[in-house]
């Protein structure tokens, strides 16, 4: 970006400085540690200058927002044409009391819905499963058929939210059992926007909720791609996640090459399916954490939109603008809040809303005080939104495009991220691509690594948590926490009882069995799915076929 | 003293976050001790079959999930009913105060909940283990 002559005139002073000016002061005022380190661990340089970032082309590396390698942003205007969605992760117990959730967070500003399902929906298992004694209605809302669905969005009109569902192996059911309730409401498939985690591959890394082996897996996956892509034209059909391999412990460079290795995956797979690229891509979307080391996560944005627009364009090829446009959600950082002096939280989780809207999320979901403790109140959740609110309207950060570019630090921190992600993507390239660097436990390893170097250097004092390793008090207990009803467990398994005695048994056996033929053949199974949904089939029933034609993942343990 | 501790570090239920389990397994083996770790998604009967199997001297369980004060005190039970209460037993997680007392009372001998450090896990289980 500089000339020669300048660059030369700039090392020289700069080289000055550090002899005459720095040097001396050191001698009088040592610095406070012998060496500095970002949240991941990276060691970062007293100063940035010119001379760190000479090789980046503006046009080429940077540009403009909305158009390609798209480091500035998604799109052209950012957060002066519109904000970015403030979507809640919320869901627990029944889909009565998840429905008054959602009612009070449209209420209060929320734009956009974001289920979170209990254990055994996630996993496939009805409520009255042996497995999902404890479990159900505890981290999230428990579903196990269309008619607690058609209760979850009662009085939502579904042409006008946009609604998220983290659900992962699973996905093909859930998806289908909305597309039923946006029917029963008048309301086409083609109208429905949203979107689907449906990443299993970060399940087998690090999230947990896998069902079936990965082959399977897979296939569910691009059958849902080809059908979305002709019946669900709106619906992002995946967010790739890079959320939990974070808080697994990764560092954000292994958040980066991670997740965008098992991007790499999900495409490759929906190419092999005979899919052209740009048909599916546009619907790709992603899902990043944000910590608390301000400056490196918007680096580490910034850096993961430049390296996918990259990859899509020179390693698949892809001719359509919108399929390399990375576009992303964001979610605080769980693992960073702290169970000690809870308050403290919301300063945490302020830092990192700023993080995410200064790299330019699409949504965000900020989590709340007490969510070290337990699922939040309702208190706790307007704090969190209205954390977001105050960044939106006050902070003014979002008045002009990526305004953090240009920064000698932030540039070359970009750079940096993105080379270190790279070299994450060729390793797991040279082991034979992502399913295979997660079976034979590499991606989980590296992350057990970081997590342990992490903890050691919290114990080790050489990393300081505010409450916890250092100005610690003496505290009360709280108090005011959310408690599921035990009783939720009953009244889920009465529901499933209720529905097996009034629907028609033998349409549901008819429909499932056409489901495990089209399981066994090479049809796409959405439409089997969804036909079996709307006879009332139940999800574990659904998943019981799936889970014997399809057999079951074998986790890889290490330590 | 002749053989180092045996602990089973285990995954009960369906909750997926094993970070926290990993963690202390690690810590525990560096700190000298045989450590067995489960993996995810397992029932009190496979937890109390696998401790009785690798003749551990501790169970060590992990729960984010919230179903603690259903399947802590299920593993303890059927430890009993199998004649190895002599097991120490521990358990972490996010887990409320008020769910402390009951689990205690239940057998579970200490619960570490969230910005524990390692060291305190060791030093409890060197402190309160049962020789065998």
């Amino acid at each position: 970006m500089y000339d020669k002559e300048k660059l030369d005139q700039i090392k020289k002073s700069k080289k000055d400085w550090e002899e005459k000016v720095v040097n001396k002061t050191l001698e009088k005022y040592p610095e406070r540690l012998e060496e500095f380190k970002t949240g991941s661990g990276d060691e970062i340089d007293r100063l940035y200058t010119p001379e760190d970032i000479e090789d980046i082309d503006y046009k080429e590396d940077l540009g403009y927002p909305g158009k390609y390698p798209y480091t500035r942003g998604a799109q052209p205007t950012m957060y002066r044409g519109r904000l970015w969605t403030m979507r809640m992760y919320a869901g627990f117990a029944t889909a009565e009391e998840s429905n008054k959730r959602y009612k009070y967070l449209i209420e209060q500003g929320s734009k956009g819905l974001s289920v979170a399902f209990d254990l055994p929906t996630q996993i496939g298992y009805d409520s009255d499963h042996d497995l999902s004694a404890g479990e159900v209605g505890k981290v999230g809302v428990a579903i196990d058929s269309l008619a607690d669905m058609e209760i979850l969005f009662d009085g939502i009109p579904l042409d006008k939210v946009s609604t998220s569902m983290t659900i992962n192996a699973p996905a093909s059911v859930l998806l289908a059992m909305y597309i039923a309730v946006g029917e029963k409401q008048g309301v086409s498939s083609d109208k429905l926007r949203g979107t689907i985690q449906n990443d299993i591959l970060k399940e087998y890394i690090a999230r947990g909720t896998y069902i079936f082996p990965t082959e399977p897996s897979m296939r569910l996956i691009t059958d849902i791609f080809d059908y979305c892509s002709k019946h669900v034209p709106k619906w992002n059909t995946i967010s790739i996640s890079g959320y939990h391999i974070r808080e697994a412990g990764s560092t954000a460079a292994q958040e980066v090459g991670f997740t965008l290795a098992d991007g790499i995956a999900y495409v490759d797979a929906a190419i092999k399916t005979g899919l052209d690229v740009d048909a599916f891509a546009p619907r790709l979307s992603f899902f990043f954490n944000a910590h608390n080391d301000l400056l490196e996560e918007v680096a580490k944005f910034r850096a993961a939109r430049r390296l996918w627009a990259k990859i899509m364009k020179e390693r698949f090829k892809a001719k359509s603008e919108a399929s390399m446009r990375l576009k992303f959600h964001t979610q605080t950082g769980g693992s960073t809040l702290t169970a000690q002096q809870p308050d403290n939280n919301i300063v945490r989780v302020a830092i990192q809303t700023l993080a995410a809207v200064l790299g330019g999320t699409q949504s965000l979901h900020t989590n709340s005080k007490d969510e070290a403790l337990a699922l939040p109140t309702e208190d706790s959740v307007r704090i969190a939104l209205r954390t977001q609110q105050i960044v939106a309207h006050e902070s003014g950060v979002t008045n002009t495009v990526d305004p953090l570019a240009g920064s000698y630090y932030i540039e070359a921190k970009t750079n940096e991220i993105e080379q270190e992600a790279m070299k994450y993507i060729n390793k797991i390239d040279e082991l034979g691509g992502a399913p295979r660097a997660i079976d034979i436990g590499y991606i989980q390893q590296e992350i057990m690594d970081s997590a342990y170097i992490h903890q050691k250097e919290v114990e080790g004092d050489k990393r300081i948590v505010v409450g916890v390793n250092k100005y610690k008090i003496e505290e009360e207990p709280p108090s005011d926490l959310l408690k599921v009803d035990p009783a939720v467990e009953n009244l889920q398994k009465k529901k499933l009882d209720d529905l097996r005695a009034k629907r028609d048994n033998n349409a549901v056996m008819e429909k499932l069995e056409n489901l495990g033929k089209a399981c066994s053949s090479d049809e796409n199974v959405m439409p089997y799915i969804l036909d079996a949904v709307k006879a009332y089939a139940t999800l574990g029933e659904i998943c019981g076929v799936m889970r014997e034609i399809f057999g079951e993942y074998e986790q890889s343990v290490r330590l | 003293m002749d053989r180092p501790i045996r602990v089973l570090v285990a995954k009960p239920g369906l909750d997926g976050h094993d970070r926290g389990a990993k963690v202390v397994a690690r810590a525990l083996r560096d700190a000298g001790m045989e450590v067995i770790y489960t993996g995810l998604r397992q029932t009190p009967q496979q937890i109390v079959a696998a401790a009785i199997q690798e003749d551990v001297d501790v169970v060590a369980m992990s729960i984010l999930s919230g179903a603690h004060n259903h399947l802590f005190p299920k593993v303890v039970q059927i430890l009993k009913d199998e004649g190895a209460e002599d097991i120490l037993i521990v358990g972490g997680g996010v887990i409320p105060e008020d769910d402390i007392p009951g689990l205690k009372e239940a057998g579970v001998k200490e619960i570490f909940t969230p910005g524990t450090a390692t060291t305190d896990v060791i030093e409890f289980i060197k402190n309160n283990v049962k020789r065998k």
